[in-house]
């Protein structure tokens, strides 16, 4: 056959008309028919541009797929190996150098920073917590949870609750928090983590959801939709207000004229503490028994059951770890809020949390940190795309699944070699 | 009494309504073992589909209810379908080989998706369509009454036609047969000279124009929707297939009706804000106590 080795123009023009005629199914009635009313308005015009671009992508495709770039391209893709880059024993990671600066950095810039920045960063710290105890979650032990803003809201609702009917503040609620966030992430795991993956997705929605509506109808103790204050952190018991009820304020204390960032700076550097203890510890367990075992079981959860691992087990500390991280992240949010109801734990929270997990690379640290941050402050950049926000991400999560499904951040673990010495 | 049998009724409808969206989770998960997480949200698109095309025929002047549900049932039902078909060619089936939890992934994806698509092109508002069917059949019984529109009426009617269509087609017709042999056993069939990729198509389509059935059917009843409806019944219609057996479709149609009974009690008995909390709740107990549901057989694992 000469065709296959050259470009076969016939079909491709045959793809893009049906590419065309689909489109101009799918898309012509919804956005070519805009409702008003019990009537209706025309944009023919979006629809014609819509059509036109699908077929030039169509038409892009089909040619290139055919061309000896777009062949290997392809081939690439099918023998794309998954996994990890294994380094030499010995090798020193640059990030030794890298990880002190931005310490340094993230410690003084709160006082040159201004206060807007400063709330965006709070933010994105929010999200890299959130993301970091989904990448637990998700992305070590492979266990796909969409509820994972149930958690978070307990961690929020805790503080608010515990400072309305127990008088408990910022510093017992913090602890706290992780404990109960962890304690419900145990019970609901625990009956919920024998069951298939795919089950337990849709057991976690269901969990979210539930809080959530509980959080909403329970008005006698929650305040429903109206929502509850939250505290603000305290100083040894200086106070971040302009007056303070018992006690004297911070900024008396130290003789200090009142400013509102004093706050958001104190937030910000007991936020940026956790996030760098939390990334300690997570840092450590990965390369512990344990979080091998997590790895091992996301991978082949056959293989381990018959080397004897206790896959409930297992499962059950990675779900509440990340459980835990999520209810500190809640604490804060509702600290930094000053407030927090229902409306803030939706199921969208939960898709953008999981969006930073699959972007930033399913197990990667790093990728975790730099996808929280993209994606929460990228949005406040730009503000003129808000309404695109949720396709982008949906987008970005069917192209991330089909093009790199492991994340942009390749991991990276240490090899391993025997001490000098030890073995002859 | 009378709030229970009125209840009853509602219930049922609302139940055959979850079967039919149901089917498409169901058969989905049968023939590639996929949690299709945008099918609520096709069922979403069929809503919006169904009073752009009462809104196209008013337009047209036809004002005869027969001929406007008639057309709105195929308008909707060939362009959700598309939206089925379209769906698994581009977020689906490029991952045929991958890891489920990549494939679910892409499915929230897609599920984000349509709902902003939809979001985007018809506004964030509530929509809604004018009552085309009114009247009712009232029964008294004692001091109350029991109501039965002929809009529920009509929906019970179609769903249960709707049903047993694809019954007939899965059971008689060749494409039916080619689907069960593909959910049986996906290699052997490829092997025996069926075009999988084919069958795992049209079993979308299929799906999506039994949610569209459903979202003409809800939409001429409730009359109000909005981008959003998607994902609760959505839900809902993956529980109803879960207590069912997921993977059968008696028993995608069997639990819609028992879930929707018995929320529909759970709402006029005890307390209708915590009907989606006891719906979801249910979910969580199935799966915990019966994950293969009432139907289903107990699903093997192997390496």
């Amino acid at each position: 056959m000469s065709q296959e080795t050259g470009i076969n123009i016939a079909s491709s023009i045959k793809d893009t008309i049906i590419a065309g005629l689909l489109a101009l199914i799918v898309f012509g009635p919804v956005v070519g028919i805009l409702l008003d009313g019990y009537g209706f308005e025309t944009r023919f015009d979006d629809v014609a541009w819509i059509v036109a671009i699908v077929m030039a992508g169509r038409f892009a495709i089909s040619v290139f797929v055919q061309t000896e770039a777009g062949k290997k391209f392809i081939y690439r893709q099918l023998i794309k190996e998954d996994g990890v880059t294994v380094t030499a024993p010995d090798y020193k990671s640059k990030m030794r150098y890298i990880i002190p600066i931005v310490i340094i950095i993230g410690l003084i810039a709160p006082f040159i920073a201004s206060k807007y920045v400063l709330t965006v960063v709070i933010l994105g710290l929010i999200y890299v917590l959130l993301g970091l105890g989904l990448n637990i979650v998700v992305g070590l032990a492979g266990l796909l949870d969409l509820g994972f803003v149930g958690f978070y809201a307990i961690g929020a609702y805790g503080l608010a609750l515990g400072y309305e009917y127990l008088g408990l503040g910022f510093w017992s609620m913090l602890p706290l928090a992780a404990i109960m966030a962890g304690v419900a992430g145990a019970i609901l795991g625990f009956p919920v983590l024998r069951m298939h993956g795919d089950y337990l997705a849709i057991v976690t929605l269901g969990f979210g959801e539930i809080i959530r509506l509980v959080l909403t109808n329970w008005t006698e103790f929650t305040h429903g939709p109206n929502g509850v204050s939250a505290p603000l952190p305290t100083l040894f018991g200086l106070e971040f207000k302009r007056r303070s009820r018992d006690g004297t304020p911070f900024h008396e204390f130290f003789g200090l004229s009142y400013d509102s960032a004093f706050k958001y700076i104190f937030i910000y550097l007991v936020l940026f503490l956790v996030v760098l203890a939390v990334l300690y510890v997570k840092h450590r367990l990965t390369r512990m028994p344990i979080g091998r075992a997590w790895e091992a079981l996301r991978e082949d959860e056959i293989a381990c059951r018959s080397l004897g691992l206790n896959h409930v087990l297992v499962k059950l500390s990675a779900f509440t770890l990340g459980a835990a991280t999520g209810g500190i992240a809640g604490v804060f949010f509702a600290t930094y809020q000053g407030f927090v109801n229902p409306s803030s734990f939706t199921f969208f929270e939960s898709a953008l949390i999981l969006a930073i997990v699959v972007l930033g690379g399913m197990g990667s640290t790093l990728g975790v940190v730099i996808a929280a941050f993209v994606l929460t402050v990228a949005p406040e950049m730009l503000r003129e795309f808000a309404d695109y926000r949720v396709l982008m991400f949906g987008i970005l999560m069917v192209v991330m699944m089909i093009w790199k499904p492991r994340g942009l951040v390749r991991v990276t673990r240490k090899g391993f070699a025997t001490r000098k010495g030890v073995v002859k | 009494m009378d709030i229970v049998l009125q209840q009853l009724v509602n219930g049922l409808t609302l139940g055959s309504v979850y079967g039919l969206i149901a089917i498409g989770y169901t058969m989905v998960y049968g023939i590639i073992g996929m949690i299709n997480f945008a099918h609520g949200d096709v069922y979403m698109v069929s809503s919006y589909l169904t009073a752009i095309a009462i809104a196209l025929f008013s337009f047209f002047g036809l004002e005869s209810f027969p001929i406007i549900i008639f057309g709105t049932l195929i308008f909707t039902i060939i362009v959700t379908g598309a939206y089925g078909w379209v769906i698994e060619r581009v977020a689906y089936r490029p991952l045929r080989n991958s890891s489920r939890l990549s494939v679910l992934i892409s499915a929230i994806g897609m599920s984000l998706i349509l709902q902003n698509y939809v979001q985007i092109s018809q506004g964030a508002r509530q929509q809604g369509i004018p009552t085309m069917l009114t009247g009712a059949i009232r029964f008294d019984i004692g001091d109350g009454f029991v109501q039965i529109t002929y809009m529920k009426l009509f929906i019970l009617f179609a769903a249960f036609l709707g049903m047993g269509v694809l019954t007939y087609i899965i059971q008689k017709t060749k494409l039916g047969r080619m689907c069960r042999a593909t959910q049986q056993d996906r290699k052997m069939a490829s092997i025996l000279g069926i075009n999988t990729d084919r069958v795992i198509s049209s079993v979308f389509v299929i799906g999506a124009a039994m949610a569209a059935l459903a979202g003409v059917l809800v939409t001429l009843d409730y009359g109000a929707f909005d981008f959003y409806v998607g994902f609760i019944i959505g839900i809902k219609a993956f529980t109803a297939a879960v207590l069912g057996g997921i993977g059968s479709l008696p028993g995608a149609m069997l639990g819609g009706v028992i879930l929707g009974l018995s929320e529909a009690l759970f709402a006029g008995l005890i307390s209708s804000d915590y009907k989606d909390v006891f719906s979801f709740s249910l979910l969580v107990i199935i799966l915990i106590f019966r994950p293969s549901g009432l139907l289903g057989k107990p699903e093997v694992e192997k390496v």
